[in-house]
């Protein structure tokens, strides 16, 4: 059975694109037809510029015709998350004090997408600035998830996931800090990787917390995210961050590792407050590796309790800074009636920022206040230090560690709106990898009972993107979870 | 009065000569029109990132070197957080508890009992020296107030002493003394006017003998070295007074205003920011290895005392034309090329302080701008010990070579200046003078040897100046001698 064009993986489109079986600009259409259609359901687009994008896929079906194509994803659309600058094009972080903000430049990812022909579509939901886990947090309307419009996408990253899920762009870009492209994968039953801190530039890309920020591809295989992957990883001098180190040909060396592979299985993750279906499918993952001849090792990451906790030190006390920014002054939201200066920064910001962002500034500048920054922002600097160890230490054992990424499938809608340490707890398995700088990788694997996604997430070394992929893909060669897809026509509108 | 003693503390804001921003790209620069020399880093967009200007680091270990820092293995990146709107990001990216450069000195020179006399040199202690970013610059109109980022993000030295002057006259002194160092390494033009200079000065009084420090108040906006000298001088007083008075001194920062020479309270103490620092994330900690120092080591040019105390010794010339040298190291390197070119330290050394420095300051340009080059004046030196000029005819060749830059022989030769009278007039010329002044006749015959001077000016006036001053001396001679 063949897939409809808005469902079908990166690298079949490609391979359709290059033998000219469709243009670039019958993609894109289809695209855009099927985001008119279902977008008004799942709202995951904050705007998109229909123009543009036929533009651009006509300047790539034009070079397709001359023979000057630039590589694999020439005339392929790519959702961008509302935090990535596009030149020309509206960047919001889903923010009413960026609400009619346009970007003057591309970020570098943005820029190296351009360079292989890629097309720049849309721009995508988030919870502002990046600060949620569920996307209800925009300022700009929640975005639904496509499996149960009344559930939430996850987040920060949910306009990404349930774009791709909905079948409204074929891969899409993310942000994660501290789950925010793996939690939304998963909850979206797709593939999103949170690349090492440092193999892709963040110039670009609306700081929420510097230390902690990645950019990340979101698509339906494992092979699409490596394809993506090999366009935007690499050293940039616009970054002081970026790591330098060789590139290798991620598509090409899926095929090359086969394992058997050591895995790790953190004991620290299997804890209370895990929905058993989700612990039913991650350990069927885990046979399934077995089966296929991988050690599968119990290992113990002892500081995983105080992630959370550290995280919440580190990653506010950055945004408190980063967000300092936006001040009314040179752009973005400015108070109509403030009488001073310091008037215009209280009132401005009042008015710009959404209830989390505040209370995250809030948090940030007291963790960072003087008589408070050794009790908190410099310990929790010392466990950070910590938990990459213990990652470390299991990395003398195992090749990658395997663990859930969400305790839960989807939840409702407001299920945790009022209760924000709740919500908190959604990232819960997704946060340590992020404070230890590593790659982490959402892959489907599995549905509840109700036909909610579940994700699997796999942690690997540092810069161990290329092994990592491999052993998501050696699962994925025998699993079909991806190639699901939401009825979201048979579904009533949520509110 | 006698029974205090003043204690100063000097912060120096210092721009680096950088062609680049300290964090991103774009040019650095003065008088530009309002925000043309911004991009998305300085204007502190959404998305953009710091990355560091590594020839401002340069200078700045440079400076540290000249200066005998320790210098830093290591150092890092703070953030330091205020909201302002002259700072775009409303954070200064700036070194905190990692600064690059840690204690040194800087050789200061007070003022000698009488201009021709040098004064006391005394080492001046630093604390530390850390680099940072500039802000923008607010221009308050009527009812609004406009910002230029154009300063902002420029590559901006923070040079911290010890509380270890006790005098106007030695932060005068200190400040004059940094900014020559400064120059000298080309680290910066220092020019205070441009804003590439600023200076806060911290001040306390103590009864004499007291270790503990008085209460300090900071002085802001002393925005020329002359108005560092008169506000502290005015604050010593105002704390004096009030001690005097029974008053007490409060820990305060106080804006000097340098036109009406007084001040009035900023803010006090309680005022203080939570600057919130912390290491910026964005930014990757730097570390300074022997080869980087030692590159950097070999650029260090001679330090300025170093090269006033040589001056004196090796060409054995007088204190009053090294301290007009000094300060200008373009002309202290022109000095030094001109003697050694000529071998006459001396006459090369009136030269530049009298004759080229009024050259130069006729026509504004600079030293390097000017068209006399020191093998133009150590030629014309040249013949004038030989004799082929006159003192006369050297200073109309000098000014000719101001505006044409030939060589000084090609001068004399197209304007016919060499010292050519025929000796048989010389020979009547010497005669008529010595008759027509007996005085000098006698004075010379008694044993007066200086009196002879006496009759070459009418001989050279004869001759139009163009008698060889060394020939007029022999026939003079001669004559007397019969």
């Amino acid at each position: 059975m063949s897939e409809p064009l808005h469902y079908k993986s990166v690298a079949e489109l490609s391979s359709e694109l290059s033998s000219k079986k469709i243009s670039s600009v019958e993609l894109t259409q289809a695209v855009i037809a099927r985001t008119k259609a279902v977008d008004a359901k799942v709202r995951a687009f904050n705007s998109f510029d229909e123009a543009d994008a036929l533009a651009q896929a006509k300047a790539s079906d034009e070079r397709r015709s001359s023979a000057k194509t630039l590589g694999v994803l020439d005339g392929i659309p790519i959702g961008f998350k509302d935090v990535i600058s596009v030149k020309g094009q509206p960047l919001t972080a889903s923010s009413n004090m960026l609400k009619n903000f346009v970007s003057p430049y591309d970020a570098t990812v943005t820029q190296k997408l351009k360079g292989v022909g890629a097309i720049s579509w849309g721009r995508l939901n988030l919870d502002e600035f990046a600060m949620g886990s569920s996307t209800e947090n925009s300022a700009f309307g929640q975005t639904h998830n496509p499996w149960d419009l009344e559930r939430v996408p996850g987040g920060s990253s949910g306009g990404s996931a349930a774009a791709l899920a909905a079948g409204e762009a074929p891969a899409t870009l993310g942000s994660d800090t501290g789950g925010s492209i793996r939690q939304p994968a998963a909850l979206c039953g797709v593939v999103g990787l949170k690349p090492t801190y440092g193999l892709i530039s963040r110039y670009g890309l609306i700081a929420f917390a510097s230390s902690l920020d990645q950019i990340g591809p979101f698509t339906r295989t494992v092979e699409d995210s490596a394809i993506l992957l090999n366009a935007i990883a690499g050293h940039d001098p616009m970054d002081s961050t970026s790591f330098k180190t060789e590139i290798p040909d991620y598509r090409a060396e899926l095929k090359k590792r086969k394992g058997p592979w050591k895995l790790g299985i953190p004991k620290e993750y299997f804890g209370e407050g895990l929905d058993p279906e989700v612990t039913k499918a991650v350990e069927d993952a885990v046979s399934f590796y077995k089966s296929k001849g991988c050690e599968i090792k119990e290992i113990s990451l002892p500081h995983t309790k105080y992630a959370v906790g550290v995280y919440y030190i580190i990653a506010t006390a950055e945004c408190s800074s980063n967000l300092a920014r936006y001040d009314g002054v040179r752009y973005g939201h400015r108070s109509k009636d403030a009488n001073d200066i310091l008037d215009l920064y209280f009132k401005s910001r009042a008015e710009g920022f959404g209830a989390e962002v505040k209370r995250r500034i809030i948090l940030g500048t007291y963790v960072l206040s003087s008589g408070y920054q050794d009790a908190y922002y410099v310990r929790a600097q010392k466990v950070r230090t910590l938990i990459r160890r213990d990652f470390l230490e299991a990395y003398k054992d195992v090749d990658a560690v395997i663990t859930p990424t969400s305790p839960t499938p989807a939840f409702k809608a407001g299920e945790k709106a009022a209760n924000p340490l709740a919500m908190y707890l959604c990232d819960v398995y997704t946060i340590g990898v992020n404070l230890a700088g590593l790659p982490g990788l959402s892959i489907p694997c599995g549905y509840s009972k109700s036909g909610l996604p579940i994700g699997l997430q796999l942690i690997g070394k540092p810069y161990g993107e290329s092994e990592l992929l491999s052993i998501a893909h050696s699962y994925e060669q025998e699993h079909t979870w991806g190639t699901r897809h939401p009825n979201i026509e048979a579904q009533k509108g949520a509110l | 009065m006698n029974d205090y003693e003043v204690v100063i503390g000097l912060e120096v804001h210092v721009q680096v000569k950088a062609n680049s921003k300290m964090f991103t790209r774009v040019k650095t620069g003065f008088g530009h029109p309002e925000n043309t020399l911004t991009d998305p880093v300085v204007l502190a967009l959404p998305g953009v990132l710091p990355v560091m200007n590594h020839a401002a680091l340069d200078a700045i270990i440079k400076s540290g070197l000249l200066l005998s820092c320790d210098i830093a293995p290591y150092c890092k990146w703070d953030r330091k957080n205020y909201f302002y709107p002259d700072s775009p990001k409303n954070y200064q990216i700036t070194q905190y508890d990692k600064p690059i450069c840690l204690r040194g000195n800087v050789e200061i020179e007070l003022p000698g009992s009488a201009r021709n006399v040098m004064g006391e040199h005394k080492l001046i202690p630093l604390t530390r020296i850390h680099l940072e970013e500039d802000v923008g610059k607010l221009n308050h109109a009527a009812f609004d107030s406009l910002i230029d980022y154009n300063r902002a993000g420029t590559p901006l030295m923070e040079i911290v002493t010890d509380p270890a002057m006790q005098s106007a006259d030695e932060a005068f002194a200190f400040l004059t003394a940094l900014k020559t160092v400064m120059v000298y390494g080309g680290i910066s033009d220092c020019d205070m006017e441009k804003g590439q200079m600023r200076c806060d000065a911290n001040i306390s009084i103590r009864p004499k003998g007291q270790e503990q420090l008085g209460t300090k108040v900071e002085l802001k906006n002393l925005n020329s070295i002359s108005y560092v000298r008169d506000g502290i001088s005015h604050e010593i007083l105002r704390q004096l007074s009030l001690v005097k008075s029974g008053g007490k001194i409060v820990q305060e920062t106080r804006d000097y205003d340098g036109q009406t020479g007084t001040s009035q309270s900023l803010r006090t103490k309680e005022d203080a920011h939570d600057y919130r620092y912390f290491p910026d994330p964005d930014l990757m900690p730097v570390k300074v290895d022997e080869a980087w120092k030692a590159r950097l080591k070999a650029e260090c040019p001679e330090m300025p005392f170093d090269k006033q105390r040589r001056f004196m010794k090796e060409y054995d010339i007088p204190y009053t034309i090294t301290s007009v040298l000094i300060p200008d190291k373009s002309l202290s390197d022109y000095f030094e090329a001109t003697a050694k070119l000529c071998g006459q330290a001396h006459a090369a050394g009136n030269w530049i302080a009298n004759d080229l420095l009024r050259e130069i300051g006729k026509s504004g340009e600079s030293i390097d701008q000017c068209k006399i080059k020191p093998n133009h004046l150590a030629a014309l030196i040249k013949l004038i010990t030989a004799g082929t000029i006159s003192t006369t005819a050297a200073r109309e060749v000098f000014s000719e070579m101001a505006s044409t830059g030939e060589l000084p022989e090609k001068i004399v030769e197209r304007k016919g200046l060499t010292a050519s009278a025929s000796s048989d007039d010389l020979e009547t010329w010497c005669k008529d003078s010595i008759a027509s002044d007996p005085k000098a006749l006698a004075e010379f015959k008694a044993g007066k040897d200086s009196a002879i001077n006496a009759f070459k000016g009418p001989v050279m006036k004869a001759a139009k100046g163009k008698a060889n001053p060394k020939l007029v001396d022999e026939t003079l001679r001669r004559l007397l001698a019969l």
